[in-house]
Order: C-alpha cells, then sequence, then structure tokens
C-alpha cells in the first residue's frame, strides 16, 4: 500500500497520509484534483469497486468532508479519498459517470447536506425526505430535539419521571402524606 | 435482458419509447400509451417498505423508480448527539432482518479507533451470533423467493423454523429480534447450559427443511419455469453498481468479507462460499439455499471448536465518559446479503462525528433494481425485487 501512495503522490499532492490498516488507507487531496485521483485508481490502480461515498460536517471549520471510499477487489485493500469543500454554497464536481451508483449518494447528500453535484441524475428529485422546508437536515446546525418540539405535539402517557422518585410514590403512597 | 420469461411473449422493444437527446426516456402519459402503476410500499414479498414507480406499456415495464423513506427515523443523524455506548440500541434498527451486523461493525470500529484487543472467547461468540444471525435470515429469504410466485408453503416452513433461532437468540441473548450482545470489548455473556444441544436440535430440523425447499421448489416445473432466465445480473454490472454478495457471487464473483478480508475466527473454519456462472432469480435463490446449508455447517464447526469458557470482555474505559481521539475507519462484515459496512469517525469527543451504513441494498434495491426492471413484466417485479435480497431499513437510515 505504501508503494501505491508513493506512486500517487509523484501525480498528485497527496497530504494527511494516513494508514489506518494494513489494508486501508486515507489520503486528502484538494478538490479540483480529487476526482482525477479517483478516476485514476479506478482505471490504472485497480480500484474498480467503489465501497461508498460519504461527508463530514467540520462546521467549526466551515468544511464538509467529502471521502470517496474505493476498493481494489484482487488487492484486497481500500483507500479512501477525502477532500475538503466549503459549507457556504456547497457544490461538488459530480462522478455518476464512473460509476453508476455514484448519482444515488450524491442524490442523497444533496438533500441530507445541501450540497450540490451539478449535472447528476435526478439530484435535484427528493430521496428520502418529502417535501422537507428547514435546512438540510445531516447539517450539524439542524436541531433534531427542537424540530421534534416545534412540530409534533406530545402524546399523552409518553411523559418520563424521575424514576427514583415515581416508584418511591408507587412504593410507599402513605409517606406522601 | 428478460430473455425467456413466461409472460414475455412480444418482441425485443427495448428501444421503446425513444429517447430524448440526453437520455431520457419520452414518456407521454397522455397519449394512453402509458400507465404509471404503484407497487408498494406494501408488497407481496419479504422486502419491508419500498415502493416501486412504473410506467407501463402494456405489461412491460418502461421505466422503474424506486421510492424509500417509510420508515426514515434519521439514525445516523441520532447518534452524532449520542455516547457511543448510547449508539448501540440505535444502530441495530438499521437493518431490522438482521441487526446483529449493525452491533459488530459498531463494535469493532471503537475498538479499532480505541486500540482494543477483544478475547478468543468472545470472538467465537461473536462469530456464532453473526452465523445465527444469517440463519434466520436464509430461513426467510429462502422460501421466500418461492412466495414471490405464490409458493407459501415454504415461507411457512421457513418462519416456524426461524422462530426456534429467535427461541435460542432469546436464550443467549435475552432478546429475539433486537439483541444487543455484542458490545465494545467483547460481548454480554457466555453460551447457557445445554445451549450447545438444543442448537443441534434445532440444526437438524434445518437439514430436513433443506431437503424439503429443494423438492418444493428446485424440482418444481412452475417455480423453474418462473425464476429461469429472468432478472439476469450481467457480470459487468457487478463493478458498474457496486455489487456484493450472493448477488455478486451468483455472476461468477467471489465477494464475500469472510475470506477476502478474514475477521473474527472465520480464517479457523472451513467454508467455501459457492459461486455461479449466471445469475438469474433461479440461481439466486439456489445459491441461497447453498448458503443456507453452508451456514448450517459453519455454526456445527463453531459448536464444536469454541472453548468451553474464557474472559468474554476486554477492559474498556468507562462508557459514560469514553473520548475517542480523532480518527476514521471503515469496517465492513458479511451480511446474507453482502458487503455491511461502517465508515465512521470520531473527533475526539464522547459522541460520534460520523457513522454511515452502507448496506448492500443501497445499490441492490435503488441503480441496479431501476436497471434491472427496464424490459421486465409487470408480474415478475416481485421476484425480482426479492432475488435481490433487499432491506429498505438500511437504505434511509
Amino acid at each position: 500500500m505504501e508503494q501505491l501512495i508513493n506512486k500517487l503522490q509523484k501525480s498528485f499532492k497527496l497530504s494527511d497520509v494516513k494508514h489506518q490498516r494494513e489494508n486501508l488507507t486515507f489520503v486528502t487531496v484538494k478538490k479540483d484534483s480529487a476526482l482525477d485521483l479517483v478516476t485514476h485508481c479506478r482505471d490504472y490502480e485497480g480500484f474498480s469497486h467503489f465501497v461508498l461515498l460519504s461527508c463530514v460536517d467540520w462546521i467549526e471549520d466551515g468544511k464538509f468532508q467529502l471521502t470517496y471510499l474505493l476498493n481494489n477487489p484482487s488487492g484486497k485493500f481500500d483507500l479512501g479519498i477525502r477532500t475538503f469543500i466549503s459549507r457556504d454554497n456547497a457544490s461538488m464536481t459530480s462522478a455518476h459517470l464512473l460509476w453508476r451508483q455514484i448519482a444515488t449518494y450524491q442524490r442523497e447528500l444533496k438533500e441530507m447536506y445541501g450540497i450540490d453535484f451539478p449535472g447528476s441524475p435526478r439530484v435535484d428529485e427528493s430521496f428520502i425526505l418529502e417535501g422537507w422546508d428547514e435546512i438540510p437536515p445531516m447539517r450539524r446546525e439542524f436541531d433534531t430535539k427542537k424540530y421534534s418540539e416545534d412540530t409534533y405535539f406530545p402524546r399523552e402517557g409518553r411523559g418520563s419521571n424521575d424514576p427514583a422518585t415515581y416508584m418511591k410514590s408507587k412504593l410507599y403512597p402513605d409517606d406522601e402524606k | 435482458m428478460m430473455k425467456n420469461s413466461i409472460f414475455n411473449i412480444s418482441p425485443d422493444r427495448s428501444k421503446y419509447p425513444e429517447k430524448d437527446a440526453e437520455g431520457n426516456l419520452m414518456v407521454d402519459l397522455d397519449s394512453q400509451k402509458y400507465v404509471k402503476l404503484w407497487q408498494g410500499p406494501q408488497h407481496p414479498g419479504v422486502t419491508g417498505n419500498m415502493s416501486l414507480e412504473l410506467t407501463i406499456s402494456g405489461d412491460e415495464i418502461i421505466q422503474a423508480k424506486t421510492h424509500v423513506g417509510y420508515l426514515h427515523r434519521g439514525f445516523e443523524k441520532l447518534m452524532e448527539r449520542r455516547k457511543y455506548i448510547q449508539c448501540f440500541p440505535t444502530c441495530i434498527r438499521m437493518c431490522v432482518a438482521e441487526p446483529d451486523y449493525n452491533e459488530y461493525n459498531l463494535a469493532a470500529g471503537i475498538e479499532e479507533l480505541s486500540g482494543i484487543e477483544v478475547p478468543e472467547m468472545a470472538q467465537w461468540l461473536r462469530t456464532l451470533v453473526l452465523e445465527m444471525a444469517r440463519l434466520q435470515s436464509l430461513l426467510r429469504v429462502v422460501p421466500g423467493q418461492g412466495g414471490t410466485f405464490a409458493l407459501g408453503l415454504g415461507v411457512q416452513w421457513g418462519v416456524y423454523l426461524r422462530d426456534l433461532i429467535l427461541d435460542l437468540f432469546e436464550e443467549l441473548t435475552g432478546g429475539r429480534v433486537y439483541h444487543m450482545y455484542i458490545l465494545p470489548g467483547g460481548v454480554r455473556g457466555l453460551l447457557p447450559d445445554g445451549f450447545k444441544k438444543r442448537m443441534e436440535e434445532t440444526l437438524k430440523k434445518i437439514d430436513e427443511f433443506v431437503v424439503n425447499i429443494d423438492n418444493l421448489m428446485f424440482s418444481n416445473a412452475v417455480f423453474k419455469q418462473r425464476a429461469k432466465d429472468v432478472g439476469i445480473i450481467q457480470p459487468e454490472w457487478i463493478d458498474q453498481f457496486g455489487i456484493v454478495g450472493p448477488n455478486a457471487r451468483s455472476a461468477g464473483f467471489m465477494r464475500d468479507v469472510r475470506k477476502d478480508y478474514p475477521y473474527l475466527v472465520y480464517d479457523q473454519l472451513d467454508f467455501e462460499p459457492m459461486t455461479m456462472n449466471y445469475s438469474d432469480i433461479y440461481n439466486r435463490a439456489r445459491l441461497r439455499w447453498h448458503d443456507l446449508i453452508m451456514t448450517v455447517d459453519l455454526i456445527r464447526q463453531i459448536m464444536a471448536k469454541i472453548p468451553e469458557t474464557g474472559d468474554i470482555k476486554a477492559p474498556t474505559p468507562n462508557v459514560l465518559h469514553w473520548k475517542i481521539p480523532r480518527n476514521e475507519t471503515y469496517i465492513r462484515s458479511e451480511s446474507s446479503r453482502g458487503e455491511y459496512g461502517f465508515y465512521m469517525v470520531s473527533d475526539g469527543t464522547d459522541k460520534p462525528r460520523r457513522i454511515n451504513l452502507r448496506g448492500p441494498s443501497y445499490v441492490h434495491a435503488i441503480s441496479l433494481l431501476e436497471h434491472m426492471l427496464i424490459n421486465a413484466n409487470i408480474a415478475d417485479t416481485a421476484a425480482i425485487m426479492v432475488s435481490l435480497q433487499t432491506c429498505p431499513p438500511e437504505i434511509e437510515r
């Protein structure tokens, strides 16, 4: 794996190289060359299987981390390619022409994080949420508890009690009098 | 694609309707040539809540769109607000059919990020639980393929036997469907007294089931005619769509995490996952039937080799104050549907920054199924869907 990384270093400016396991390495690359690296790995380095495209919200840095995880089925190792994009007007070049499944990941990221992938098939169609008009819910600033309290009414019987006080009142009702 | 479905009596109409310059189908619903048909979210198969928006011409599907979201509960988001130990009751619900792979992946991810070694006894018990999970899943899915052709008897047998496995789960873990038996560092308990004997009694009943299902389904002329040469997965699609597990193996690609990236004690077990070179509904069902036999054999091997006693849990930090340094990893295991992975990112706090599930259904049920259904007959839809063994909850998390 180290040989491969050294080879890739010659063509791409890799940073934050992390050999997480014998068969799993993460590298960081700039946004402009991320898909070039992904394409190179697919076409020349045997990474024919695309595992996933994921996003991590580093709200404190004002960035989204996109991770393209590729797998080399014959070499039996994985390469995670990280790239960082701005949270404001987040947008990334679409990779749907590389593997057909990527369009689904990009559609989900558009809905859940608000990251645009111009040209990706059906990227503007809702994926899971229907009629959603709040901020994309997987962004860190989206508060699920507040949303729930604002949107849904409390149902009877769903209240919570302090277990110690509640059991005391049930078991020893006379003590309260 | 549909070479010999008994319903496919029309000539190849793969270019019908025409496509525009961008490759989109030019479907004019007002022309009365086409009809929109929604199949689901309740299905005749055992696929969970997922709906298919089909555009049909006569009884031929010309366009299919998968719609999910009926079970969305935002688990990945919820886990970002919970301590690592609190993520266990949440993550297991990401796939109801086989919750144990979620437990294992999450625990293995936490252990890797924290540098914890799991004792050997716990590794054997984890392997046992994962194989029991595969067995109970296959007991539903193998006869379930017959169910899509109205062959309901095998489903009844399978449900009964699955309940016997759930009895054993209850004995071992206290829970029938959700177990929360695997925890960071190990597992919650040893085998109960007499467990091996009761397991063997159940496995003997499953041996009989295997023979009966062979006679009922695979020697059945109607099943053969409905399932052969229908719903074909072409070998070149495996990498294009990211197909994994039995769906890939039936097309001739050896994709099994237990062999490719051995984890737990799988390297001490003797097994060889089956591959085929032609992936239609019949062969995929047949391959899962072989997987069922192999799983029974693996459980017998585990029962014979598992140590009588030993440490079941490595020391871990206080789970309420367990902070994991900034790092990331990808953990995979082989579920009955194929590679089941967790991409995990920690940020130095006591809560995960991100946990992203990569389930096989994410590609099988969306991009692949939408592609496979084109030119299929609407009567084959449920069978094709079940033959991919889709599990919608793992798509919408």
